[in-house]
């Protein structure tokens, strides 16, 4: 493995790493549901995708083939993310969650 | 310095797997606990790769693909049946 | 008879074909058969649940645009991350958003958008299809959001779908 492939990897690594730390101290934070549904959706898939793009990197560079595995679980968490947090807001806002006070504008259920 | 990498990220994971944990058993609402269980299982899609890169093998990938469908179509039911009170109508 | 032999959707027949292939162990006689099997199969079974045939008029305009998403969402992060760990408290608040979309699977891609990019979730869709619930972590007034989601997303998506 040559040398700025293993630098690139290690920077992969450390920043889906951190990407994914961040995600769930919002997700631990955060003061109530809605604003709490902004990490996962973002920061998490993000740093999940980093590591997927270092483990491509490095079974490329290690000669094992090119992994389509990777990318397709990378494609696949950004397509369901949205729509699994579409429908825990939709659930949220059934059930009635409180929403922080300063929260301006309303929450409506039908 | 791949190595020292890649067990600094495995112990941010970790970390944030524990948070998580903190928020399934804290939550105030079951919507909390649901998003809590739908992070969790990204996390751990990202500690199976993160294994398959220090075991410099790609057995793993499969299972991490599954778990990505599997966890999917549960955090989905799961959301049906707090906003209906049932999964398949 | 003949019907129940063709494939009543090419694209994605095609795609599950090429899934299948990179899925399997290398491409073998096994997997070329077995990967036509499923490329027939799925989309007869499904063929009820498909609403209509999306009307894609300038598909070549789609790479642009998931380009410009993509940066986004690295945006999006970084600008999330910064606000996590900060210490002030986030000014939330939840937008109704006037759609000039008609076409459902065009909202439904701009939903999915909204959701991943700065700062907001897309919550809702009222039941006429004409607006859309937005909850943005952090912003001033509701005009802006407004207008950066026009300006950035909508558009393009409207010029794809005419």
């Amino acid at each position: 493995m040559s040398q700025l492939a293993e630098y690139v990897i290690s920077a992969l690594l450390v920043l889906g790493g951190a990407f994914t730390l961040i995600g769930a101290i919002g997700l631990a934070r955060l003061p109530d549901f809605f604003t709490r549904l902004h990490g996962p959706t973002k920061a998490t898939t993000l740093g999940v995708g980093a590591i997927m793009l270092s483990s491509v990197i490095y079974f490329s560079s290690t000669g094992q083939g090119l992994g389509i595995s990777e990318i397709l679980i990378t494609v696949f968490l950004l397509m369901t993310a949205p729509v699994s947090a579409n429908m825990l807001a939709k659930a949220a806002m059934h059930i009635g969650v409180k929403s922080m006070e300063n929260t301006q504008g309303n929450p409506w259920d039908q | 310095m791949m190595t020292i990498a890649l067990y600094l990220t495995i112990a941010m994971v970790i970390a944030a797997a524990l948070l998580n944990v903190f928020r399934l058993i804290v939550g105030p609402d079951a919507p909390d606990r649901v998003l809590a269980l739908d992070t969790l299982y990204i996390n751990a899609i990202a500690l199976i790769i993160l294994l398959g890169i220090a075991l410099s093998t790609r057995m793993y990938l499969e299972a991490a693909l599954l778990i990505a469908v599997m966890g999917f179509v549960g955090t989905v039911a799961m959301a049906k049946y707090l906003k209906r009170g049932s999964v398949i109508e | 008879m003949l019907d129940r032999l063709s494939f009543p959707q090419p694209w994605l027949s095609l795609i599950l074909f090429t899934i299948w292939q990179f899925l399997s162990e290398g491409v073998s006689g096994a997997s070329v058969v077995m990967g036509l099997i499923l490329a027939w199969l799925i989309p007869q079974i499904t063929q009820g649940f498909w609403p209509e045939r999306p009307a894609f008029m300038k598909a070549w305009r789609m790479p642009v645009y998931l380009i410009v998403v993509l940066w986004d969402i690295v945006i999006a992060s970084f600008s999330v991350a910064k606000l996590i760990l900060s210490p002030r408290k986030p000014n939330p608040f939840f937008v109704c958003y006037p759609l000039q979309l008609d076409h459902p699977l065009a909202i439904s891609i701009l939903a999915s958008t909204i959701s991943l990019t700065p700062g907001t979730v897309s919550a809702d869709i009222s039941d006429d299809n004409k607006t859309l619930l937005i909850h943005a972590l952090d912003a001033d007034d509701d005009q802006q959001v407004i207008d950066a989601i026009h300006k950035r997303y909508e558009k393009p998506l409207m010029e794809m779908f005419q």
